[in-house]
């Protein structure tokens, strides 16, 4: 670790807080539809949908009418899939996928996963990115943004029924906030050299005479909301390690700001919709304390270096370099990594199968801890709130009084609903990880052997069900048993889980807003802060402790031994 | 079912055409009038001809030139169907090794590598495989040990070809984000150019 590295950090995170604030308070004006320069477009889209903007739904409508859209994007993507073969923008003839393949890769990319079984410049033709994948992006992230304002307006008030318009949320979410970002960005992406364009491949000869195949396309633009939706499928097959998705340091920072400033924004928007500004702030201080702290420990891991190779004659001044690329250095590195995981965005400026043991153990964990750190864009915010529920229990039960959150009291059914949510990740993650472990057919998509090969197995599946879309990239994944499997832990991880949620916040609609009195437990200081970021790593991390053990702390312990597999 | 259908399927196409059709295309129009080069690929043409991009990586054996960092990339094997072979710098299928930090099989790879370097201890960029397997850039201490192959091959004085290496150093962007760097294509176009 050098001090430059850490000025690196400080920086891009310092962009990416600064940015967030007013974000976060413009985000506020959006949700309240106080935020109308685009309102023809919108018009024109509720009048063809038949929507009535102003109509509130409870949560069950609320619920449905975010299925209903999730499953029309699903379909059609599915479908572009399949069909790409057929259809324009496909330069290079690329055939339509394979129906356990195109399964996978819609319901990776509807359920804001962006786990990829392909490899985009082998696979995807123009099209399919275009018009499939990137919607999705963008309707991903704006379904999240409006599952998390429909969970916090249950906070704002007491006594009502509904939580908003799902359909005016996920419009103006898309065109006041995703869109205007995205071409912003994408821009600045080109201007740094990623391509856009519909040229197909070119044919180059090198300087040695070897011809060369360069891959194109209408990549910026795509990569600009990959990052800003917290989605993080790739343009390309190495995502943005490669040289056109991520050509040098600034286009790396600004990525690791991209993904971030709408989670961080979220946590203030909510504490602005509930009227205590604070209350946000809170939130926001646990993020940053994982992020920080999750940061620390990749970039002195992987600075350090492989102790073997360095035995071996490898200096240890650049650390440990397989897997990466030189110009984006370890301290960027760390923090796209932390962001990356924290944020459920799954993007990813190095190779996490060839991390050290510790620095790899860090992006699975940050997913174990629930995609909340500061998780995708509206998941985060939502699973935060679950977070803050419990935390609130676990004070209520030592002290002896009902537990409150803004008001709102928690009870039985509440807490109830929150442990459904809060299991279905160790349930997906723990149950098809071991069952895939003693499959043969599925075992023989490992690349390592060894603990690590547990850790590939583990890790996809944390990053399905946690819809995050990281790898430990040796796994082959495009086989029917990993394709299904990992589609059906994205569908779990991300509808099992909110669908409840939203259960809870209408639930929480409903109940008068409690005054505050002097028994109130506050929710904004840094004891609350404390507690949460404990109940977090208990509640959240100890299930996962044993096979933490046993695939990547395993590992360590070998490699000390100078032991190899 | 009109009420919950209708409005998601209406909702899904208008909002693709907009965002997967109209701002993609409007967005390529502005980026080749502003940004020709870089929305095109960064290719570097030499008399009419694309010899490469400046962003992607190839591969260099020969003494004469620089060489980059190993690359595992791979392409379809034509001798036996369904695997793959090594082909470094293989631009049509970015790939990294995906090797593990206890591979026997790596530590072996880098134990090659080191004993073909020569002196240790060898900087890490040049016995370690990138990530993209297109990695365009070697540290400048990486290039520094190649002088001498390089200015003996081509018959030329060692301080000649360390002023020209000097040159295409670059350093961190705006001086604090990354490491500095040297573009293995460009110094070897350089070199090229030299007599």
């Amino acid at each position: 670790m050098t001090l430059i590295g850490w000025a690196q950090i400080a920086l891009v995170l310092g962009l990416a807080i600064a940015i967030a604030i007013p974000l976060g308070h413009y985000m506020a004006a959006v949700a309240g539809g106080r935020v109308t320069f685009l309102r023809p477009v919108e018009r024109l889209l509720y009048a063809a949908g038949g929507i009535d903007p102003a109509r509130g739904m409870s949560w069950k409508g609320y619920a449905l009418a975010m299925l209903a859209t999730n499953a029309a994007g699903f379909v059609l993507l599915y479908l572009l899939l399949r069909l790409q073969g057929m259809l324009p923008l496909n330069p290079q003839g690329f055939d339509g996928m394979s129906p356990w393949l195109a399964f996978n890769t819609a319901v990776s990319f509807v359920t804001n996963t962006n786990w990829q079984a392909y490899n985009g410049e082998a696979a995807a033709s123009y099209l399919s990115q275009m018009a499939g994948l990137a919607v999705q992006n963008f309707l991903s992230a704006a379904t999240g943004i409006a599952l998390a304002l429909a969970v916090t307006r249950a906070f704002v008030a007491g006594g009502v029924k509904e939580l908003g318009n799902f359909w005016a949320d996920l419009v103006r979410m898309t065109l006041y906030v995703l869109l205007p970002l995205a071409i912003v960005l994408g821009l600045a992406f080109v201007a740094l050299g990623m391509p856009q364009t519909l040229a197909s491949y070119v044919q180059a000869t090198t300087l040695e005479g070897v011809t060369q195949t360069i891959p194109l396309g209408p990549a910026a633009f795509q990569i600009a909301i990959k990052h800003l939706g917290t989605n993080g499928g790739g343009f390309f097959g190495v995502n943005s390690l490669h040289p056109f998705e991520g050509p040098d340091a600034i286009a790396t920072s600004l990525q690791i700001i991209a993904q971030a400033i709408i989670p961080f924004g979220l946590a203030l928007t909510f504490g602005r919709m509930v009227g205590d500004v604070r209350q946000g702030r809170a939130l926001l201080a646990v993020m940053l304390i994982f992020v920080v702290a999750a940061t620390a420990i990749i970039y002195s891991a992987e600075a350090g270096g492989n102790p073997l190779h360095i035995a071996a004659g490898v200096d240890a001044l650049q650390g440990n370099m397989e897997g990466k690329d030189i110009r984006f250095g370890q301290a960027l590195v760390a923090l796209f990594t932390a962001t990356t995981t924290g944020a459920s965005c799954g993007a990813v400026n190095a190779m996490f199968d060839s991390f050290m043991p510790l620095g790899g153990v860090v992006p699975m964990f940050l997913i174990h801890l629930g995609e909340v750190l500061p998780g995708g864009v509206g998941s985060g915010l939502y699973g935060m709130l679950v977070f803050a529920l419990l935390s609130v229990f676990v004070a209520g039960l030592m002290v002896g009084r009902t537990p409150e959150y803004l008001g709102k009291k928690i009870q039985a059914r509440e807490m109830k609903l929150a442990m459904l949510a809060v299991l279905v990740l160790p349930a997906v993650i723990l149950g098809f990880a071991s069952l895939s472990m003693v499959l043969p057919f599925a075992v023989s998509s490992l690349a390592n052997a060894g603990p690590h090969g547990l850790s590939e197995m583990l890790y996809a599946y944390t990053s399905a069900a946690g819809n995050n879309g990281s790898a430990f990239g040796g796994l082959t994944a495009d086989t029917p048993w990993l394709n299904t499997t990992l589609g059906i832990s994205m569908l779990l991880g991300r509808f099992a889980y909110v669908v409840p949620v939203l259960a809870i916040a209408g639930s929480l609609a409903l109940k008068p807003r409690a005054p505050e009195s002097a028994g109130t437990f506050p929710t904004h200081g840094p004891l609350f802060v404390g507690l949460m970021a404990g109940v977090i790593l208990i509640l959240g991390g100890l299930q996962y402790m044993p096979s933490i053990a046993l695939s990547p702390l395993a590992e360590h312990f070998s490699m000390l031994a100078g032991k190899t597999f | 079912m009109n009420t919950l259908f209708r409005p998601a399927l209406t909702l899904v196409l208008l909002l693709t055409l907009l965002l997967g059709v109209a701002a993609p295309l409007a967005m390529t129009g502005v980026a080749q009038v502003v940004f020709p080069s870089q929305a095109g690929g960064s290719l570097i043409e030499r008399n009419g001809q694309v010899i490469g991009s400046a962003l992607i990586g190839q591969n260099f054996a020969e003494p004469r030139y620089f060489h980059p960092r190993p690359s595992a990339t791979t392409e379809p094997d034509p001798e036996n169907e369904g695997s793959t072979r090594a082909a470094p710098y293989n631009a049509a299928s970015s790939a990294a090794s995906q090797q593990g930090p206890t591979s026997a099989a790596l530590l072996e790879a880098i134990r090659t590598r080191v004993a073909e370097a020569g002196l240790t201890p060898v900087p890490a960029d040049a016995v370690t495989a990138s990530g993209s397997g297109l990695d365009p850039h070697i540290s400048p201490e990486n290039a520094a040990r190649q002088i001498p192959r390089v200015a003996t091959a081509r018959g030329i004085p060692e301080e000649r070809v360390r002023a020209l290496l000097a040159q295409y150093i670059e350093g961190r962007e705006l001086g604090l984000l990354g490491e500095p760097h040297v573009n293995v294509l460009r110094l070897n176009l350089a070199l090229d150019d030299l007599r």
